[in-house]
């Protein structure tokens, strides 16, 4: 692939794997095993079954007639919202359950923004009966309440990250010590497109099904494999590289990545990486993200926990600096107007981040006959209590 | 104490090969967070543990972020974020320390800082103030080897690499050639902050390094925090490092009169 790794974990200027020497066995132990485990026929049958009947893959490609009309284009949404555990994160945690298996862990730990992925992690441990500890920061577990309580009923333990901003990438922070402190026993299921090389390129692998199945269901919708356009989301930017990665070697699809801009972009308080942040070292890859002039990491702001990140994944950081995919921003407002519409127009009440991709589509000029997929990341059940109150319904 | 002040060829060897040069055993280094407890204290702390016989500094830059600490090196690390340290502010400082301090000084802290700052520059700043050594924790083997390493030779900087009980022979042999002062053995797979890990695994792992009969000396350190644990390390290797302890002590009140016992408590028992 063009756009795909290299063989020292690199996307052109980023990636790589910057892990303390604790950290080394267990990463390379993952690089050296990784694709001769994800590519074993006995796994895909697993794996692929898995997805079929437990997660209910496909998920359909869904013409969305009303919005086709408003937006004077056809618009198609990638149902991953309508996957077990409401988001496309079920499709990494499946994956790299099966992996932590085959490697002989017996312990799970995982990080969790909005808690779709320790929702995931948690629920792909239960099937498998393996122990399974999710760090969550502590401001994360307050405003996302009703997932802190789906981790527990599965039987996953939720340690609260109580440093730095008490958020995503401080439970990032916390999971990493703890495999520090585990090196052995335990396997770290990274929920995004981030961290050490080989974690952007496994998770990209799991959540390219995205793709893979769009062109199929496009080719039957419309009679071409290719869209004009495929949009995602981005906070680490797992369902966008998901959705992009069968695409990326197609030059005439144009990629849009749709970043959390919080309040706006330059009021303080966003998480628009690509437009704030700078070329540095984050969680293990090299990559862009938000920080000082002193490289300190910026404390990041979005509506949206799961676009809460101060940076993106390494893939993502390569597709913007060579311009092969674009990066925009929505606001908190725009996302939440737009998620609203996908209720009314559609009767879909999406995630607040999928709402981040939808809410784009107001600044695209499409031509009368382009074809749109959207990737519809997640469903909004998690963050009804948000919409309530913003729409006082 | 009793090495004499460095006078030796910069462009040969920094202060760190002298020491190891004159000095095999029970050498002593003591870790503390630039800037904190407060911004100003880092000269301070530095001229008292040299005067309380510590061999050599490692002096921390602190990172927002930082993985491979626990809570007590993190805290400190926000607490001198909080009170403004920056590489500059802490270049600065250190241009004055050395006026004052003569043991070889290593630095200490995460990759992201430093890029910000350019590699190249940061090294070339830092051997100007006086610096000879460098651990960056998270700078991995290949990106120091294929990017780095003409930057850290120019300037005559060593770094350091860390070892763990389970990084493999080979890789300690590859470790043992890319290094040119000494090598950084953890006394266990953890976070800074811990006990000292004196089970019997452990004590193969010490026992199989010093087998190796590596050409650099070795130092470890994660969970040295007495006397005994000074002492058990040393058994193993060139010396040790206290870290976190040291930092704790940085808490009370009148910590600067505390230095001297504390010292003496490491390297002779209380």
């Amino acid at each position: 692939m063009k756009y795909g790794v290299n063989e020292q974990g690199y996307y052109g200027d980023f990636g790589g794997a910057y892990v303390p020497e604790m950290l080394y066995p267990n990463v390379e132990e993952l690089r050296q095993q990784y694709l001769s485990i994800i590519n074993d026929a006995d796994f895909k049958a697993e794996f692929d079954q898995l997805l079929k009947d437990y997660v209910g893959r496909p998920s359909p490609l869904y013409y969305a007639k009303r919005y086709s009309e408003k937006y004077g284009a056809n618009i198609f949404l990638k149902r991953e919202d309508l996957n077990h555990t409401g988001s496309h994160k079920i499709n990494n945690a499946i994956g790299q359950i099966l992996l932590a298996q085959r490697l002989g862990k017996k312990r799970i730990i995982a990080e969790t923004g909005a808690g779709q992925h320790g929702v995931a992690t948690a629920t792909v441990c239960a099937l498998k009966g393996i122990e399974c500890v999710v760090y969550m920061g502590e401001i994360d577990m307050a405003r996302q309440a009703p997932n802190v309580s789906r981790m527990k009923m599965l039987g996953a333990k939720v340690v609260p990250a109580t440093s730095g901003s008490k958020t995503l990438k401080d439970a990032t922070n916390e999971a990493l010590r703890d495999w520090i402190a585990n090196p052995v026993d335990t396997h770290y299921i990274i929920g995004s497109v981030v961290g050490p090389y080989p974690y952007p390129d496994m998770v990209a692998r799991f959540q390219s099904i995205i793709s893979s199945e769009t062109k199929k269901q496009l080719l039957e919708h419309t009679g071409k494999e290719l869209p004009e356009y495929v949009m995602a989301c981005v906070g680490g930017g797992s369902n966008a590289m998901g959705m992009f990665y069968h695409f990326l070697d197609d030059e005439s699809v144009k990629l849009i990545a749709v970043e959390a801009a919080g309040k706006g972009v330059d009021s303080g308080h966003s998480a628009a990486t690509t437009f704030l942040g700078k070329e540095g070292v984050l969680h293990g890859s090299r990559t862009i993200l938000m920080q000082t002039p002193d490289g300190q990491v910026v404390e990041p702001y979005s509506i949206s926990a799961g676009l809460d990140y101060p940076g993106i994944g390494p893939q993502h950081a390569h597709l913007y600096k060579i311009n092969r995919a674009q990066y925009a921003s929505v606001t908190d407002d725009e996302a939440l107007q737009a998620g609203l519409l996908c209720c009314q127009l559609e009767g879909i009440i999406p995630a607040i981040e999928s709402a981040h991709a939808l809410a784009q589509l107001e600044k695209m000029k499409f031509k009368k006959d382009d074809n749109v997929v959207i990737c519809l990341s997640g469903r909004g059940d998690k963050d009804l209590d948000t919409y309530i109150k913003y729409f006082n319904y | 104490m009793g090495h004499r002040p460095w006078t030796m060829d910069r462009k040969t060897m920094n202060r760190l090969n002298h020491l190891f040069d004159t000095k095999k055993d029970n050498l002593l280094s003591i870790y503390y967070t630039a800037g904190y407890p407060a911004i100003d204290t880092t000269v301070d702390i530095a001229e008292a543990l040299e005067k309380a016989g510590v061999d050599f500094l490692e002096v921390g830059f602190p990172y927002s972020d930082p993985v491979a600490d626990g809570p007590t090196i993190q805290n400190s690390s926000q607490q001198a974020l909080d009170n403004g340290m920056t590489l500059n502010v802490l270049f600065d400082q250190l241009k004055d320390l050395r006026k004052r301090v003569t043991i070889p000084i290593l630095l200490m802290g995460y990759v992201n800082p430093i890029v910000q700052y350019g590699v190249e520059a940061f090294c070339k700043k830092a051997a100007e103030v006086g610096v000879d050594g460098i651990i960056v924790p998270d700078l991995p083997m290949y990106e120091y080897e294929t990017m780095y390493a003409g930057f850290f030779k120019d300037n005559n900087l060593s770094n350091i690499f860390l070892v763990t009980p389970q990084t493999l022979p080979e890789r300690i042999r590859k470790i043992d050639e890319l290094s040119n002062s000494f090598i950084y053995l953890l006394s266990s797979s953890s976070i800074t902050g811990g006990n000292l890990d004196v089970s019997d695994s452990i004590q193969a792992y010490y026992t199989r390094v010093k087998a190796m009969a590596l050409k650099n000396p070795t130092i470890i350190g994660f969970g040295i925090s007495d006397n005994a644990t000074f002492t058990k390390a040393c058994e193993y290797a060139n010396g040790a490092i206290v870290g976190s302890k040291f930092v704790k002590l940085l808490e009370s009140e009148n910590y600067m009169d505390q230095i001297p016992d504390f010292i003496k408590s490491i390297r002779k028992g209380s």
